[in-house]
Protein backbone atom coordinates (compact mmCIF):
# COMPACT_ATOMS: atom_id res chain seq x y z
CA UNK A 1 0.00 0.00 0.00
CA UNK A 2 2.86 2.37 0.77
CA UNK A 3 4.12 2.01 -2.80
CA UNK A 4 0.74 3.09 -4.01
CA UNK A 5 0.79 6.19 -1.84
CA UNK A 6 4.19 6.99 -3.26
CA UNK A 7 2.99 6.83 -6.83
CA UNK A 8 0.14 9.16 -6.12
CA UNK A 9 2.51 11.64 -4.51
CA UNK A 10 4.68 11.43 -7.60
CA UNK A 11 1.78 12.31 -9.80
CA UNK A 12 1.25 15.53 -7.90
CA UNK A 13 4.90 16.50 -8.12
CA UNK A 14 5.33 15.72 -11.76
CA UNK A 15 8.35 17.98 -12.05
CA UNK A 16 10.40 16.36 -9.34
CA UNK A 17 10.27 12.64 -9.90
CA UNK A 18 13.73 12.29 -11.39
CA UNK A 19 15.48 13.28 -8.21
CA UNK A 20 12.97 11.31 -6.22
CA UNK A 21 13.53 8.25 -8.35
CA UNK A 22 17.26 8.65 -8.01
CA UNK A 23 17.02 9.00 -4.31
CA UNK A 24 15.05 5.80 -4.04
CA UNK A 25 17.46 4.31 -6.60
CA UNK A 26 14.52 3.16 -8.68
CA UNK A 27 15.11 3.17 -12.41
CA UNK A 28 13.06 6.15 -13.69
CA UNK A 29 11.81 4.10 -16.61
CA UNK A 30 10.55 1.40 -14.32
CA UNK A 31 9.00 4.00 -12.02
CA UNK A 32 7.13 5.53 -14.95
CA UNK A 33 5.89 2.14 -16.08
CA UNK A 34 4.77 1.31 -12.56
CA UNK A 35 2.85 4.55 -12.40
CA UNK A 36 1.38 4.65 -15.91
CA UNK A 37 0.41 1.06 -16.63
CA UNK A 38 -1.68 -0.05 -13.65
CA UNK A 39 -4.82 2.01 -14.39
CA UNK A 40 -5.17 0.49 -17.86
CA UNK A 41 -4.25 -3.00 -16.71
CA UNK A 42 -6.61 -2.88 -13.75
CA UNK A 43 -9.60 -1.57 -15.70
CA UNK A 44 -9.01 -4.05 -18.49
CA UNK A 45 -8.55 -6.99 -16.18
CA UNK A 46 -11.50 -6.11 -13.99
CA UNK A 47 -14.07 -5.41 -16.69
CA UNK A 48 -12.89 -7.42 -19.69
CA UNK A 49 -10.74 -10.38 -18.73
CA UNK A 50 -12.20 -11.44 -15.38
CA UNK A 51 -15.80 -11.47 -16.65
CA UNK A 52 -14.77 -13.86 -19.42
CA UNK A 53 -13.21 -16.19 -16.88
CA UNK A 54 -16.24 -15.85 -14.62
CA UNK A 55 -18.51 -16.62 -17.55
CA UNK A 56 -16.73 -19.96 -17.91
CA UNK A 57 -17.22 -20.62 -14.17
CA UNK A 58 -20.87 -19.49 -13.99
CA UNK A 59 -21.74 -21.50 -17.07
CA UNK A 60 -21.49 -24.64 -14.92
CA UNK A 61 -24.31 -23.51 -12.65
CA UNK A 62 -28.04 -23.15 -12.73
CA UNK A 63 -28.14 -19.68 -11.22
CA UNK A 64 -30.48 -16.69 -11.28
CA UNK A 65 -27.80 -14.22 -10.18
CA UNK A 66 -28.88 -13.81 -6.55
CA UNK A 67 -26.79 -15.05 -3.67
CA UNK A 68 -23.99 -17.39 -4.56
CA UNK A 69 -24.07 -19.93 -7.37
CA UNK A 70 -24.58 -23.32 -5.73
CA UNK A 71 -26.44 -25.58 -8.12
CA UNK A 72 -23.61 -27.07 -10.15
CA UNK A 73 -24.91 -28.77 -13.26
CA UNK A 74 -21.68 -29.34 -15.15
CA UNK A 75 -21.95 -28.95 -18.87
CA UNK A 76 -25.73 -29.10 -18.99
CA UNK A 77 -26.05 -25.42 -19.92
CA UNK A 78 -24.00 -26.04 -23.05
CA UNK A 79 -26.21 -28.99 -23.89
CA UNK A 80 -29.31 -26.79 -23.47
CA UNK A 81 -27.81 -24.17 -25.76
CA UNK A 82 -26.89 -26.63 -28.49
CA UNK A 83 -30.22 -28.41 -28.18
CA UNK A 84 -32.31 -25.28 -28.58
CA UNK A 85 -33.57 -24.56 -32.07
CA UNK A 86 -33.30 -20.83 -31.44
CA UNK A 87 -29.55 -20.89 -31.04
CA UNK A 88 -29.11 -22.86 -34.24
CA UNK A 89 -31.20 -20.29 -36.06
CA UNK A 90 -29.19 -17.47 -34.52
CA UNK A 91 -25.95 -19.10 -35.61
CA UNK A 92 -27.29 -19.53 -39.14
CA UNK A 93 -28.42 -15.91 -39.17
CA UNK A 94 -24.92 -14.79 -38.23
CA UNK A 95 -23.56 -16.85 -41.11
CA UNK A 96 -26.18 -15.36 -43.41
CA UNK A 97 -25.10 -11.85 -42.45
CA UNK A 98 -21.49 -12.79 -43.25
CA UNK A 99 -22.49 -14.26 -46.61
CA UNK A 100 -24.47 -11.16 -47.55
CA UNK A 101 -21.64 -8.92 -46.40
CA UNK A 102 -19.23 -10.76 -48.66
CA UNK A 103 -21.41 -11.20 -51.72
CA UNK A 104 -23.31 -7.92 -51.76
CA UNK A 105 -21.80 -5.39 -49.41
CA UNK A 106 -18.14 -5.94 -50.28
CA UNK A 107 -18.48 -5.64 -54.07
CA UNK A 108 -20.79 -2.65 -53.61
CA UNK A 109 -18.31 -0.93 -51.30
CA UNK A 110 -15.39 -1.66 -53.60
CA UNK A 111 -17.25 -0.49 -56.69
CA UNK A 112 -18.20 2.78 -55.04
CA UNK A 113 -14.67 3.26 -53.74
CA UNK A 114 -13.21 2.77 -57.21
CA UNK A 115 -15.43 5.56 -58.48
CA UNK A 116 -15.16 7.88 -55.51
CA UNK A 117 -11.40 7.59 -55.00
CA UNK A 118 -11.03 9.74 -58.11
CA UNK A 119 -11.06 13.49 -57.75
CA UNK A 120 -14.13 15.15 -59.13
CA UNK A 121 -16.64 17.66 -57.93
CA UNK A 122 -18.95 16.14 -55.37
CA UNK A 123 -16.80 13.08 -54.71
CA UNK A 124 -16.02 14.10 -51.14
CA UNK A 125 -19.63 15.01 -50.43
CA UNK A 126 -20.79 11.63 -51.73
CA UNK A 127 -18.18 9.82 -49.65
CA UNK A 128 -19.47 11.60 -46.55
CA UNK A 129 -23.07 10.87 -47.46
CA UNK A 130 -22.34 7.15 -47.86
CA UNK A 131 -20.40 7.09 -44.62
CA UNK A 132 -23.18 8.82 -42.68
CA UNK A 133 -25.28 5.69 -42.01
CA UNK A 134 -22.28 4.12 -40.30
CA UNK A 135 -22.07 7.01 -37.83
CA UNK A 136 -25.77 6.92 -36.92
CA UNK A 137 -26.69 4.89 -33.88
CA UNK A 138 -27.87 1.36 -34.60
CA UNK A 139 -30.95 2.02 -32.50
CA UNK A 140 -31.94 5.08 -34.54
CA UNK A 141 -31.25 3.23 -37.80
CA UNK A 142 -33.33 0.29 -36.67
CA UNK A 143 -36.24 2.55 -35.73
CA UNK A 144 -36.07 4.43 -39.03
CA UNK A 145 -36.29 1.16 -40.90
CA UNK A 146 -39.03 -0.22 -38.73
CA UNK A 147 -40.98 2.82 -39.92
CA UNK A 148 -40.04 2.10 -43.51
CA UNK A 149 -41.16 -1.51 -43.19
CA UNK A 150 -44.30 -0.63 -41.21
CA UNK A 151 -47.27 -2.32 -42.79
CA UNK A 152 -49.61 0.65 -42.32
CA UNK A 153 -47.46 3.74 -42.68
CA UNK A 154 -44.19 2.70 -44.17
CA UNK A 155 -42.51 3.74 -47.36
CA UNK A 156 -42.48 0.18 -48.57
CA UNK A 157 -46.22 -0.05 -48.09
CA UNK A 158 -46.85 3.04 -50.15
CA UNK A 159 -44.71 1.68 -52.95
CA UNK A 160 -46.73 -1.52 -52.94
CA UNK A 161 -49.96 0.48 -52.78
CA UNK A 162 -48.91 2.55 -55.76
CA UNK A 163 -48.89 -0.68 -57.75
CA UNK A 164 -52.18 -1.68 -56.21
CA UNK A 165 -50.69 -4.54 -54.22
CA UNK A 166 -51.04 -5.45 -50.58
CA UNK A 167 -47.79 -4.81 -48.72
CA UNK A 168 -46.17 -7.66 -46.83
CA UNK A 169 -45.43 -7.13 -43.15
CA UNK A 170 -41.76 -7.91 -43.57
CA UNK A 171 -40.89 -7.75 -39.90
CA UNK A 172 -43.86 -9.79 -38.72
CA UNK A 173 -43.20 -12.94 -40.73
CA UNK A 174 -40.68 -15.60 -39.83
CA UNK A 175 -39.97 -15.94 -43.56
CA UNK A 176 -38.93 -12.35 -44.18
CA UNK A 177 -37.79 -10.90 -40.85
CA UNK A 178 -34.16 -11.80 -41.46
CA UNK A 179 -34.27 -10.44 -45.00
CA UNK A 180 -35.45 -7.12 -43.61
CA UNK A 181 -32.54 -7.04 -41.18
CA UNK A 182 -30.01 -7.95 -43.88
CA UNK A 183 -31.11 -5.00 -45.99
CA UNK A 184 -30.54 -2.64 -43.07
CA UNK A 185 -27.15 -4.20 -42.34
CA UNK A 186 -25.97 -3.49 -45.87
CA UNK A 187 -27.47 0.02 -45.79
CA UNK A 188 -25.71 0.85 -42.57
CA UNK A 189 -22.27 -0.68 -43.05
CA UNK A 190 -21.36 -0.44 -46.75
CA UNK A 191 -20.03 3.10 -46.25
CA UNK A 192 -17.51 1.95 -43.67
CA UNK A 193 -16.10 -0.68 -46.00
CA UNK A 194 -16.12 1.83 -48.84
CA UNK A 195 -13.96 4.17 -46.75
CA UNK A 196 -11.48 1.36 -46.11
CA UNK A 197 -11.15 0.83 -49.85
CA UNK A 198 -10.90 4.55 -50.59
CA UNK A 199 -8.09 4.90 -48.05
CA UNK A 200 -6.27 1.99 -49.69
CA UNK A 201 -6.80 3.32 -53.21
CA UNK A 202 -5.49 6.74 -52.27
CA UNK A 203 -2.36 5.19 -50.82
CA UNK A 204 -1.82 3.21 -53.99
CA UNK A 205 1.00 3.93 -56.40
CA UNK A 206 -0.69 5.62 -59.39
CA UNK A 207 2.32 4.87 -61.59
CA UNK A 208 1.43 1.19 -61.73
CA UNK A 209 -1.97 2.00 -63.19
CA UNK A 210 -0.50 4.54 -65.60
CA UNK A 211 2.13 2.07 -66.74
CA UNK A 212 -0.44 -0.61 -67.39
CA UNK A 213 -2.57 1.85 -69.38
CA UNK A 214 0.42 2.88 -71.48
CA UNK A 215 1.20 -0.77 -72.15
CA UNK A 216 -2.25 -0.97 -73.69
CA UNK A 217 -4.20 -2.69 -70.96
CA UNK A 218 -7.92 -2.11 -71.15
CA UNK A 219 -9.79 -0.51 -68.28
CA UNK A 220 -11.07 -3.92 -67.24
CA UNK A 221 -7.61 -5.49 -67.40
CA UNK A 222 -6.12 -2.73 -65.27
CA UNK A 223 -8.83 -3.33 -62.71
CA UNK A 224 -8.54 -7.09 -62.80
CA UNK A 225 -4.77 -7.50 -62.91
CA UNK A 226 -3.43 -4.36 -61.23
CA UNK A 227 -5.88 -2.63 -58.94
CA UNK A 228 -7.70 -5.55 -57.35
CA UNK A 229 -4.52 -7.51 -56.54
CA UNK A 230 -3.21 -4.37 -54.86
CA UNK A 231 -6.43 -4.25 -52.85
CA UNK A 232 -6.12 -7.81 -51.52
CA UNK A 233 -4.93 -6.72 -48.06
CA UNK A 234 -7.91 -4.35 -47.80
CA UNK A 235 -10.29 -7.05 -49.00
CA UNK A 236 -9.01 -9.36 -46.28
CA UNK A 237 -9.44 -6.60 -43.75
CA UNK A 238 -12.94 -5.83 -44.97
CA UNK A 239 -13.88 -9.51 -44.66
CA UNK A 240 -12.43 -9.57 -41.16
CA UNK A 241 -14.56 -6.62 -40.09
CA UNK A 242 -17.66 -8.04 -41.75
CA UNK A 243 -17.30 -11.25 -39.73
CA UNK A 244 -16.47 -9.52 -36.45
CA UNK A 245 -19.33 -7.08 -37.01
CA UNK A 246 -21.75 -9.90 -37.67
CA UNK A 247 -20.67 -11.72 -34.51
CA UNK A 248 -21.49 -8.70 -32.36
CA UNK A 249 -24.63 -7.49 -34.12
CA UNK A 250 -27.30 -6.72 -31.55
CA UNK A 251 -28.38 -3.08 -31.40
CA UNK A 252 -29.81 -3.15 -34.89
CA UNK A 253 -31.91 -6.24 -34.25
CA UNK A 254 -33.68 -4.92 -31.16
CA UNK A 255 -35.64 -2.01 -32.65
CA UNK A 256 -36.49 -3.99 -35.79
CA UNK A 257 -37.66 -7.38 -34.55
CA UNK A 258 -36.21 -8.05 -31.09
CA UNK A 259 -35.10 -11.33 -32.63
CA UNK A 260 -38.62 -12.44 -33.43
CA UNK A 261 -41.05 -13.51 -34.55
CA UNK A 262 -40.49 -16.90 -32.92
CA UNK A 263 -36.72 -16.40 -32.68
CA UNK A 264 -36.45 -16.26 -36.46
CA UNK A 265 -34.22 -13.19 -36.66
CA UNK A 266 -31.95 -13.51 -33.65
CA UNK A 267 -28.23 -13.08 -33.91
CA UNK A 268 -26.17 -14.95 -31.34
CA UNK A 269 -25.87 -11.82 -29.20
CA UNK A 270 -29.57 -11.02 -29.33
CA UNK A 271 -30.29 -14.66 -28.50
CA UNK A 272 -27.98 -14.29 -25.53
CA UNK A 273 -29.86 -11.18 -24.47
CA UNK A 274 -33.36 -12.56 -24.98
CA UNK A 275 -32.77 -15.94 -23.37
CA UNK A 276 -30.01 -15.21 -20.89
CA UNK A 277 -29.92 -11.59 -19.78
CA UNK A 278 -33.56 -10.58 -19.82
CA UNK A 279 -34.53 -13.68 -17.81
CA UNK A 280 -31.46 -13.50 -15.58
CA UNK A 281 -30.47 -17.05 -16.41
CA UNK A 282 -26.86 -16.38 -15.59
CA UNK A 283 -25.52 -19.88 -16.14
CA UNK A 284 -27.30 -20.38 -19.44
CA UNK A 285 -26.41 -16.90 -20.69
CA UNK A 286 -22.79 -17.35 -19.66
CA UNK A 287 -22.62 -20.60 -21.60
CA UNK A 288 -23.80 -18.74 -24.72
CA UNK A 289 -21.20 -16.06 -23.98
CA UNK A 290 -18.44 -18.63 -23.71
CA UNK A 291 -19.47 -20.22 -27.00
CA UNK A 292 -19.51 -16.79 -28.66
CA UNK A 293 -16.12 -15.99 -27.16
CA UNK A 294 -14.68 -19.26 -28.45
CA UNK A 295 -16.03 -18.55 -31.93
CA UNK A 296 -14.63 -14.99 -31.95
CA UNK A 297 -11.19 -15.97 -30.72
CA UNK A 298 -10.90 -19.03 -32.95
CA UNK A 299 -11.92 -16.97 -35.93
CA UNK A 300 -9.59 -14.07 -35.13
CA UNK A 301 -6.55 -16.27 -34.58
CA UNK A 302 -7.05 -18.57 -37.53
CA UNK A 303 -7.88 -15.70 -39.84
CA UNK A 304 -4.79 -13.80 -38.77
CA UNK A 305 -2.65 -16.89 -39.13
CA UNK A 306 -3.95 -17.97 -42.52
CA UNK A 307 -4.76 -14.77 -44.31
CA UNK A 308 -3.02 -11.86 -42.67
CA UNK A 309 0.32 -13.39 -41.86
CA UNK A 310 2.27 -10.55 -43.37
CA UNK A 311 0.37 -7.64 -41.83
CA UNK B 1 -20.11 20.26 -82.26
CA UNK B 2 -16.38 20.02 -81.87
CA UNK B 3 -16.32 17.05 -84.19
CA UNK B 4 -14.32 19.03 -86.68
CA UNK B 5 -11.49 19.37 -84.19
CA UNK B 6 -11.32 16.01 -82.48
CA UNK B 7 -11.27 12.68 -84.23
CA UNK B 8 -14.58 11.02 -83.56
CA UNK B 9 -14.41 8.40 -80.82
CA UNK B 10 -17.10 5.94 -79.86
CA UNK B 11 -19.29 7.58 -77.25
CA UNK B 12 -17.96 6.66 -73.81
CA UNK B 13 -20.88 5.39 -71.76
CA UNK B 14 -18.88 4.52 -68.65
CA UNK B 15 -19.19 7.93 -66.93
CA UNK B 16 -22.93 7.81 -67.46
CA UNK B 17 -23.20 4.39 -65.83
CA UNK B 18 -21.06 5.57 -62.96
CA UNK B 19 -23.24 8.63 -62.43
CA UNK B 20 -26.39 6.52 -62.53
CA UNK B 21 -24.92 4.06 -60.03
CA UNK B 22 -23.84 6.83 -57.65
CA UNK B 23 -27.21 8.54 -57.97
CA UNK B 24 -29.07 5.35 -57.19
CA UNK B 25 -27.01 4.60 -54.09
CA UNK B 26 -27.28 8.21 -52.94
CA UNK B 27 -31.05 7.96 -53.29
CA UNK B 28 -31.18 4.77 -51.25
CA UNK B 29 -29.17 6.45 -48.49
CA UNK B 30 -31.03 9.76 -48.51
CA UNK B 31 -34.65 8.70 -48.86
CA UNK B 32 -34.97 6.92 -45.47
CA UNK B 33 -33.24 9.80 -43.70
CA UNK B 34 -35.26 12.47 -45.45
CA UNK B 35 -38.48 10.58 -44.89
CA UNK B 36 -37.66 10.50 -41.19
CA UNK B 37 -36.99 14.23 -40.92
CA UNK B 38 -40.03 15.18 -43.02
CA UNK B 39 -42.23 12.57 -41.36
CA UNK B 40 -41.73 14.43 -38.11
CA UNK B 41 -43.45 17.43 -39.69
CA UNK B 42 -46.55 15.55 -40.77
CA UNK B 43 -49.74 14.59 -39.06
CA UNK B 44 -50.37 10.92 -38.59
CA UNK B 45 -53.07 10.92 -41.23
CA UNK B 46 -50.84 12.56 -43.78
CA UNK B 47 -48.00 10.20 -43.00
CA UNK B 48 -50.26 7.35 -44.03
CA UNK B 49 -51.19 8.81 -47.39
CA UNK B 50 -47.96 10.62 -48.15
CA UNK B 51 -44.91 9.08 -46.49
CA UNK B 52 -42.44 10.32 -49.16
CA UNK B 53 -43.18 13.88 -50.11
CA UNK B 54 -43.07 17.27 -48.47
CA UNK B 55 -45.77 17.78 -45.86
CA UNK B 56 -48.88 19.72 -46.93
CA UNK B 57 -48.98 21.51 -43.63
CA UNK B 58 -45.83 21.68 -41.56
CA UNK B 59 -46.73 20.44 -38.09
CA UNK B 60 -44.08 22.19 -36.04
CA UNK B 61 -45.66 21.15 -32.76
CA UNK B 62 -44.39 17.59 -33.19
CA UNK B 63 -40.89 18.94 -32.85
CA UNK B 64 -41.51 21.77 -30.41
CA UNK B 65 -43.46 19.46 -28.12
CA UNK B 66 -40.38 17.28 -27.77
CA UNK B 67 -37.94 20.17 -27.63
CA UNK B 68 -39.81 21.71 -24.71
CA UNK B 69 -40.13 18.45 -22.83
CA UNK B 70 -37.92 17.70 -19.87
CA UNK B 71 -37.58 14.14 -21.06
CA UNK B 72 -35.68 14.90 -24.26
CA UNK B 73 -33.09 17.04 -22.51
CA UNK B 74 -32.74 14.55 -19.67
CA UNK B 75 -31.91 11.79 -22.16
CA UNK B 76 -29.37 13.92 -23.99
CA UNK B 77 -27.85 15.01 -20.70
CA UNK B 78 -27.46 11.42 -19.50
CA UNK B 79 -25.84 10.41 -22.77
CA UNK B 80 -23.57 13.43 -22.64
CA UNK B 81 -22.42 12.71 -19.08
CA UNK B 82 -21.72 9.05 -19.79
CA UNK B 83 -19.92 9.81 -23.06
CA UNK B 84 -17.84 12.60 -21.52
CA UNK B 85 -16.80 10.43 -18.60
CA UNK B 86 -15.89 7.65 -21.00
CA UNK B 87 -13.87 9.92 -23.27
CA UNK B 88 -11.95 11.67 -20.47
CA UNK B 89 -11.09 8.45 -18.66
CA UNK B 90 -10.17 6.66 -21.88
CA UNK B 91 -7.86 9.46 -22.98
CA UNK B 92 -6.07 9.66 -19.63
CA UNK B 93 -5.70 5.94 -19.01
CA UNK B 94 -4.93 4.97 -22.60
CA UNK B 95 -2.41 7.72 -23.27
CA UNK B 96 -0.50 6.88 -20.10
CA UNK B 97 -0.30 3.22 -21.06
CA UNK B 98 0.49 4.04 -24.69
CA UNK B 99 3.32 6.30 -23.59
CA UNK B 100 4.97 3.44 -21.72
CA UNK B 101 4.51 1.03 -24.62
CA UNK B 102 5.94 3.59 -27.04
CA UNK B 103 9.04 4.63 -25.12
CA UNK B 104 9.89 2.21 -22.36
CA UNK B 105 10.93 -1.33 -23.04
CA UNK B 106 11.17 -3.69 -20.14
CA UNK B 107 10.87 -7.38 -19.66
CA UNK B 108 7.34 -8.41 -20.58
CA UNK B 109 6.24 -5.07 -22.04
CA UNK B 110 5.30 -6.55 -25.39
CA UNK B 111 3.45 -9.33 -23.60
CA UNK B 112 1.44 -6.76 -21.66
CA UNK B 113 0.61 -4.96 -24.88
CA UNK B 114 -0.68 -8.16 -26.47
CA UNK B 115 -2.65 -8.79 -23.31
CA UNK B 116 -4.39 -5.43 -23.64
CA UNK B 117 -5.03 -5.77 -27.35
CA UNK B 118 -6.84 -9.03 -26.71
CA UNK B 119 -9.78 -6.72 -26.10
CA UNK B 120 -10.13 -6.32 -29.85
CA UNK B 121 -10.94 -9.95 -30.35
CA UNK B 122 -14.35 -10.29 -28.78
CA UNK B 123 -17.40 -8.10 -28.19
CA UNK B 124 -18.49 -6.82 -24.77
CA UNK B 125 -21.62 -8.93 -25.10
CA UNK B 126 -19.82 -12.23 -24.55
CA UNK B 127 -19.40 -11.68 -20.83
CA UNK B 128 -22.30 -9.31 -20.27
CA UNK B 129 -23.85 -11.34 -17.44
CA UNK B 130 -20.69 -11.69 -15.30
CA UNK B 131 -20.01 -8.03 -16.09
CA UNK B 132 -23.45 -7.16 -14.76
CA UNK B 133 -22.80 -9.12 -11.59
CA UNK B 134 -19.40 -7.48 -11.19
CA UNK B 135 -20.82 -3.98 -11.57
CA UNK B 136 -23.62 -4.89 -9.15
CA UNK B 137 -21.15 -6.20 -6.56
CA UNK B 138 -19.13 -3.00 -6.89
CA UNK B 139 -22.30 -1.07 -6.08
CA UNK B 140 -22.18 0.77 -9.42
CA UNK B 141 -25.46 -0.50 -10.81
CA UNK B 142 -27.75 2.29 -12.00
CA UNK B 143 -24.95 4.86 -11.96
CA UNK B 144 -23.21 6.68 -14.80
CA UNK B 145 -19.90 5.19 -13.73
CA UNK B 146 -21.28 1.66 -13.98
CA UNK B 147 -21.73 2.24 -17.72
CA UNK B 148 -18.67 4.40 -18.29
CA UNK B 149 -16.04 2.19 -16.64
CA UNK B 150 -16.77 -0.95 -18.72
CA UNK B 151 -16.93 1.25 -21.82
CA UNK B 152 -13.49 2.63 -21.01
CA UNK B 153 -12.16 -0.88 -20.44
CA UNK B 154 -13.44 -2.01 -23.82
CA UNK B 155 -12.19 1.04 -25.70
CA UNK B 156 -8.67 0.76 -24.24
CA UNK B 157 -7.28 -1.75 -26.71
CA UNK B 158 -7.97 0.29 -29.83
CA UNK B 159 -7.12 3.61 -28.17
CA UNK B 160 -3.77 2.37 -26.90
CA UNK B 161 -2.82 1.02 -30.32
CA UNK B 162 -3.67 4.29 -32.05
CA UNK B 163 -1.94 6.46 -29.48
CA UNK B 164 1.15 4.28 -29.27
CA UNK B 165 1.68 4.45 -33.01
CA UNK B 166 1.44 8.23 -32.93
CA UNK B 167 3.72 8.58 -29.88
CA UNK B 168 6.31 6.36 -31.54
CA UNK B 169 6.28 8.52 -34.66
CA UNK B 170 7.12 11.68 -32.74
CA UNK B 171 10.80 12.57 -33.26
CA UNK B 172 12.82 10.41 -30.91
CA UNK B 173 15.49 13.09 -30.48
CA UNK B 174 13.01 15.08 -28.44
CA UNK B 175 12.88 12.47 -25.71
CA UNK B 176 16.63 11.92 -25.72
CA UNK B 177 17.36 15.63 -25.47
CA UNK B 178 14.84 16.07 -22.70
CA UNK B 179 16.23 13.15 -20.72
CA UNK B 180 19.76 14.49 -21.05
CA UNK B 181 18.52 17.84 -19.75
CA UNK B 182 17.21 16.09 -16.67
CA UNK B 183 13.56 16.08 -17.63
CA UNK B 184 11.65 13.14 -16.24
CA UNK B 185 9.55 10.77 -18.33
CA UNK B 186 6.45 12.02 -16.61
CA UNK B 187 7.22 15.68 -17.23
CA UNK B 188 8.05 14.84 -20.84
CA UNK B 189 4.74 13.04 -21.21
CA UNK B 190 2.80 15.91 -19.76
CA UNK B 191 4.62 18.84 -21.35
CA UNK B 192 5.81 17.46 -24.69
CA UNK B 193 3.99 14.30 -25.76
CA UNK B 194 0.46 15.33 -24.91
CA UNK B 195 0.58 18.84 -26.45
CA UNK B 196 2.13 17.42 -29.64
CA UNK B 197 -0.49 14.68 -29.83
CA UNK B 198 -3.60 16.83 -30.03
CA UNK B 199 -4.66 15.47 -33.44
CA UNK B 200 -4.60 11.82 -32.36
CA UNK B 201 -6.17 12.66 -29.01
CA UNK B 202 -8.97 14.41 -30.88
CA UNK B 203 -9.38 11.39 -33.15
CA UNK B 204 -9.44 8.85 -30.33
CA UNK B 205 -11.71 11.10 -28.31
CA UNK B 206 -14.15 11.47 -31.18
CA UNK B 207 -14.46 7.76 -31.91
CA UNK B 208 -14.79 6.93 -28.24
CA UNK B 209 -17.46 9.59 -27.94
CA UNK B 210 -19.44 8.32 -30.93
CA UNK B 211 -19.29 4.73 -29.67
CA UNK B 212 -20.41 5.70 -26.20
CA UNK B 213 -23.10 8.08 -27.47
CA UNK B 214 -24.59 5.32 -29.63
CA UNK B 215 -24.15 2.41 -27.26
CA UNK B 216 -27.18 0.44 -26.20
CA UNK B 217 -26.35 -2.93 -24.65
CA UNK B 218 -24.26 -1.77 -21.69
CA UNK B 219 -26.67 0.93 -20.49
CA UNK B 220 -29.57 -1.44 -21.10
CA UNK B 221 -28.07 -3.96 -18.72
CA UNK B 222 -26.52 -1.60 -16.15
CA UNK B 223 -29.23 1.03 -15.70
CA UNK B 224 -32.73 0.50 -14.43
CA UNK B 225 -34.22 3.87 -13.61
CA UNK B 226 -35.68 6.06 -16.35
CA UNK B 227 -33.95 9.15 -15.04
CA UNK B 228 -30.53 7.64 -15.83
CA UNK B 229 -31.28 6.39 -19.34
CA UNK B 230 -29.20 7.63 -22.25
CA UNK B 231 -31.08 8.44 -25.43
CA UNK B 232 -30.91 5.06 -27.24
CA UNK B 233 -32.71 3.50 -24.27
CA UNK B 234 -35.07 6.43 -23.92
CA UNK B 235 -36.08 6.35 -27.55
CA UNK B 236 -36.88 2.65 -27.39
CA UNK B 237 -39.16 3.33 -24.42
CA UNK B 238 -40.69 6.29 -26.25
CA UNK B 239 -41.39 4.05 -29.21
CA UNK B 240 -42.99 1.51 -26.90
CA UNK B 241 -45.30 4.18 -25.46
CA UNK B 242 -46.30 5.80 -28.75
CA UNK B 243 -46.21 2.54 -30.64
CA UNK B 244 -47.99 3.63 -33.80
CA UNK B 245 -47.83 7.39 -33.57
CA UNK B 246 -45.06 7.39 -36.07
CA UNK B 247 -45.07 11.15 -36.64
CA UNK B 248 -43.98 11.70 -33.02
CA UNK B 249 -41.47 8.87 -33.08
CA UNK B 250 -39.93 10.19 -36.30
CA UNK B 251 -39.62 13.67 -34.83
CA UNK B 252 -38.01 12.17 -31.77
CA UNK B 253 -35.56 10.14 -33.86
CA UNK B 254 -34.65 13.23 -35.86
CA UNK B 255 -33.96 15.26 -32.75
CA UNK B 256 -31.84 12.54 -31.18
CA UNK B 257 -29.68 11.91 -34.24
CA UNK B 258 -29.27 15.63 -34.78
CA UNK B 259 -26.34 15.92 -32.31
CA UNK B 260 -24.57 12.98 -33.99
CA UNK B 261 -25.16 14.57 -37.34
CA UNK B 262 -23.75 17.93 -36.22
CA UNK B 263 -20.74 16.27 -34.64
CA UNK B 264 -20.17 14.33 -37.85
CA UNK B 265 -20.21 17.52 -39.91
CA UNK B 266 -17.88 19.31 -37.50
CA UNK B 267 -15.43 16.49 -36.86
CA UNK B 268 -15.77 14.41 -40.01
CA UNK B 269 -12.02 14.42 -40.54
CA UNK B 270 -11.40 12.90 -37.12
CA UNK B 271 -14.29 10.48 -37.35
CA UNK B 272 -13.35 9.08 -40.73
CA UNK B 273 -9.65 8.98 -39.91
CA UNK B 274 -10.24 7.37 -36.56
CA UNK B 275 -12.81 4.83 -37.59
CA UNK B 276 -10.96 3.67 -40.68
CA UNK B 277 -7.31 4.18 -39.73
CA UNK B 278 -8.04 2.67 -36.36
CA UNK B 279 -9.60 -0.22 -38.13
CA UNK B 280 -6.70 -0.65 -40.52
CA UNK B 281 -4.21 -1.02 -37.73
CA UNK B 282 -6.55 -3.09 -35.60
Amino acid sequence: MSGRGGTIAMRHEARAPVSRARRSSLDPRLATALLFLPPALMLFTLFVVLPIGEAAWYSGFNWNGFGKPTRWIGLDNYRFVFDSRGFGTAFKNNLLIIVVSLTIQLPLAMGLALILAERFRGAVALRMLFFLPYVLAEIATGLIFSFIYDGNYGLLTSIYRAFGAEAPHLLASTQTSMLAILIVVVWKYFGFHMMLFIAALQGMDRNLVEAARIDGASRWQVLRYVVIPLLYPTIKLSIFFAVVGSLQLFDLVMPLTRGGPADSSNTMVSFLYNHGVSRMRVGYGSAIGVILFAICVTFAFSYKRWFMRNE
Amino acid sequence: MSDALAPRRPLDLVPLWKALFLGLVALVVIVPLLATVLGGFKSLGELRTNPFGLPDTWEWQNYTGILFSRRYWQLLWNSLVIATMTVVLTLIVASMAAFVFAHIHFFGSSMLLSYLTMGLLFPAATAILPLFIKVRDLGLLDSYLGVALPQVAFSLAMSILLLRRFFKDLPHELLEAALVDGCSYIAFFRHVTLPLSRPILATVGTITFVHSWNSYLLPLVMLNSDSMYPWPLGIMIYQGEFSSEWHLILAFITLTILPTFLLFILAQKHIVAGLTAGAVKG
